[in-house]
């Protein structure tokens, strides 16, 4: 009998030892930013300081926007809560730091995606959920109707280390205007520079004027003008190396968009599980096992639309019915003229 | 020197080196792990954005390196500025609290207890938007001596255009070792015949002669360029030439020089009421004036009190500038820790150039006063 036991136990230990290789792979699969948020039962996430319409928070610190909306349903897939997000205002300036340094796990500002940013500081964007450009903002009694009515002498006030800075530079060197740029670390230092008439025109992306706007002490007296002088595709954003985190917040943003697509909303969302369309029933979850390869159940995209919607009534109730901008333009679906167009969740 | 005394050196310097070692070696694995590389080669490249007022010349096509050259130099200019108008308000307040008029005494201790004990952040973002609200439009000032106009876009005033002003700057600097001169032989001609020499007046003149002369006979020739009204829009306007001092720095100097300056009465003060009443009687009982007990034996010895907590006072003027950044004057923190920070991203280089900068800054200024300070104290003989 004894003679055996050391076999035995070589055995056993052997076979341990492939066990805990095994499971520890499967661990692996599991991401560390999705193990920790599980095991702290909430979602980090860095937001603006106030922007209406996208991240802006009531008196009674409510957050609200469609910035916001991506990182309740990243909460709601991991873990069946849209309410569990810790949110955290970031200055433009601090927003990459937080992100890269672990204070947060996702950042949803405003953020535009541009070559430098994605490649150099550790950090990857994962899509788009606001297409937007920058314009300008002047005085109706000024008389400017377009841009090509700036003089040499013109301040513009704006918001600091932004892509808006770098724009403009670009925009007034082509025309070949001299320019002062005043440039503030918060927006609302801007908009009250802009106000007192320390500036003549404030530039940022459009839907950041249309949004301040409502905070100047007589909005109808200003109008953005029509040129629109960037590209500022704007999206949530995850630190580089956590593939599966990358996946859950790309897939999360994807299927609000989809389900928009394909008429899933928060409303009709438990009936869809009946749909004959196969694509709607993946989406629902009815079907198929979508959320195994992140290694969620499968109820994880029914929970996005059950609890945060899909993103046509994001956009709605956060962005039109604000009356921020009530015209989608570029933010309409592709089948409705406008540029959303996610790939297939499948 | 045994061995018993430099060990515990040698331990203590060999813990500080592991620590700082630790650190930068456990910053190294985190950056290598989030995939962030390291390095200060961004320095050289374009910087592609603007500031809105510069000492030098600059635009977005010039390096990183010289924004941070921007950046410096708006920091050296707010702080140069905040310092004299402090040190002279300081001045100022602190006598006039000294004083037995009532009226004059307890306006400098409001003065003193109201600006020292709010916090200057506040202070900033209230001359600042205050003045916003307060100043002109530039199409509705009334100009001042009819060249100055204090708009809500800025202080226009008249610039200077010169012709060989080189021969000008030589003629003060020959002005300035000529005086250097005369106070040494003043003073000799004092200690050996005991006779004193009018320095002042003759300083006065010559500082006034020489560049004079450099007008009639050196060719050299100024001419005032006044800022000009221009439309911009149908209701916007601005000023075209002569200098313009963006009202960010004026309310920033402002801020900084109102609160430093009750820190520096209060040391005026204190080093005043150092000097014994027994000196300044035995000063007034062998025949001085009152000017010169306060010049030659109140003044020498309050000096000594003042000057250690002023340097202070220095530092933290030149420091609390960094707060510039909330309201978009172009100083170091603005410029390069922040617009370049964030476009380049290299957090920890530039946060690390930044404060080194602040620190060679600081120990400039305290190495200067430790220096002047050393020339006043007493020399023990």
């Amino acid at each position: 009998m004894f003679k055996y036991l050391k076999q035995l136990t070589s055995l056993v230990a052997m076979v341990a030892v492939l066990f805990t290789f095994t499971t520890e792979t499967m661990a692996a699969k599991k991401s560390k930013t999705l193990k920790n948020t599980q095991k702290k039962g909430f979602v980090r996430c860095g937001v603006s300081q106030g922007l209406p319409g996208f991240s802006n928070a009531d008196a009674a610190g409510n957050w609200t926007g469609v910035d916001v909306d991506v990182c309740r349903a990243v909460a709601a897939a991991v873990l069946g809560d849209a309410n569990k997000v810790k949110f955290t205002p970031l200055s433009a300036k601090e927003r990459f730091t937080a992100l890269t340094s672990n204070e947060i796990d996702i950042l949803s500002r405003n953020t535009t995606w541009t070559l430098s940013r994605d490649a150099d500081i550790g950090l990857t964007f994962v899509g788009v959920n606001f297409y937007d450009g920058q314009g300008f903002m002047v005085r109706k009694n000024s008389g400017y109707t377009s841009v090509n009515d700036f003089k040499n002498g013109i301040s513009a006030c704006t918001n600091l280390g932004t892509t808006t800075e770098l724009n403009m530079r670009d925009f007034f060197n082509s025309k070949g205007i001299s320019y002062e740029p005043v440039t503030f670390e918060k927006a609302d230092e801007v908009v009250a520079a802009y106000d007192a008439g320390r500036c003549d025109t404030y530039t940022t992306d459009k839907s950041g004027l249309a949004a301040q706007r409502i905070k100047l002490s007589s909005p109808d007296d200003h109008i953005v003008l029509p040129e629109t002088i960037s590209k500022e595709p704007l999206g949530p954003v995850v630190r580089q190396g956590d593939s599966v985190w990358e996946d859950i917040v790309r897939w999360s943003l994807n299927v609000m968009i989809e389900a928009e697509e394909y008429g899933v909303t928060s409303a009709n969302a438990d009936s869809m599980k009946t749909s004959d369309n196969p694509a709607v029933k993946r989406l629902v979850g009815a079907e198929g096992e979508l959320g195994a390869a992140f290694g969620l159940d499968n109820d994880w995209s029914l929970r996005i639309i059950k609890q945060v919607g899909n993103y046509g009534e994001s956009y709605k109730r956060n962005i039109a019915d604000t009356g921020i901008l009530p015209d989608r333009g570029p933010n309409e679906l592709w089948t409705k003229g406008g540029i959303l167009y996610v790939p297939p969740a499948r | 020197m045994n061995i018993k005394k430099i060990l515990p050196q040698l331990l203590t310097l060999l813990v500080v080196i592991l620590i700082f070692g630790f650190f930068s070696y456990n910053a190294q694995v985190n950056m290598e792990n989030r995939g962030i590389s390291f390095g200060y080669g961004f320095l050289s490249q374009e910087s592609s954005f603007d500031v809105q007022f510069s000492l030098i010349e600059f635009d977005g096509s010039h390096s990183y390196f010289r924004a941070y050259l921007v950046g410096l130099l708006n920091t050296i200019l707010v702080s140069v500025i905040g310092i004299i108008f402090a040190t002279i308000i300081g001045v100022v307040v602190g006598i006039a609290r000294l004083s037995n008029n009532y009226l004059i005494n307890k306006t400098a201790a409001v003065y003193v207890e109201f600006f020292r004990n709010i916090p200057l952040l506040l202070q900033i973002f209230f001359w600042y938007f205050a003045a916003l609200r307060a100043l002109p439009l530039p199409q509705d000032t009334e100009p001042m001596f009819g060249v100055f106009f204090l708009t809500i876009k800025g202080f226009f005033v008249p610039a200077i255009i010169w012709n060989n002003l080189d021969i000008f700057i030589y003629s003060i600097i020959a002005a300035i070792i000529s005086i250097t001169f005369v106070r040494i032989y003043a003073r000799k001609k004092q200690e050996n015949e005991g006779i004193q020499t009018p320095v002042f007046s003759i300083s006065i003149g010559l500082l006034l002669i020489l560049p004079i002369l450099t007008f009639l006979f050196g060719g050299v020739d100024a001419s005032v360029e006044v800022p000009v009204i221009k439309q911009l829009s149908q209701s916007g306007f601005t000023y075209e030439g002569g200098i313009k001092l963006p009202p960010e720095l004026i309310s920033l100097a402002l801020a900084l020089s109102l609160y430093t300056a009750t820190f520096i009465a209060e040391c005026v003060r204190a080093g005043v009421q150092g000097v014994s009443k027994g000196q300044k009687e035995a000063a007034a009982s062998i025949g001085l004036t009152p000017n010169q007990v306060l010049k030659l034996v109140v003044m020498p010895q309050a000096l000594r009190i003042i000057i250690p907590p002023t340097t202070n006072q220095y530092l933290n003027l030149t420091k609390n500038s960094s707060l510039a950044a909330a309201i978009a004057y172009p100083d170091l923190v603005l410029v390069f820790a922040g617009t370049a920070l964030m476009q380049t991203g290299r957090a920890i280089e530039i946060v690390s150039i930044t404060m080194l900068t602040y620190l060679s800054l600081s120990i400039s200024i305290s190495i200067f006063m430790n220096w002047y300070n050393k020339k006043i104290a007493i020399k023990e003989k």
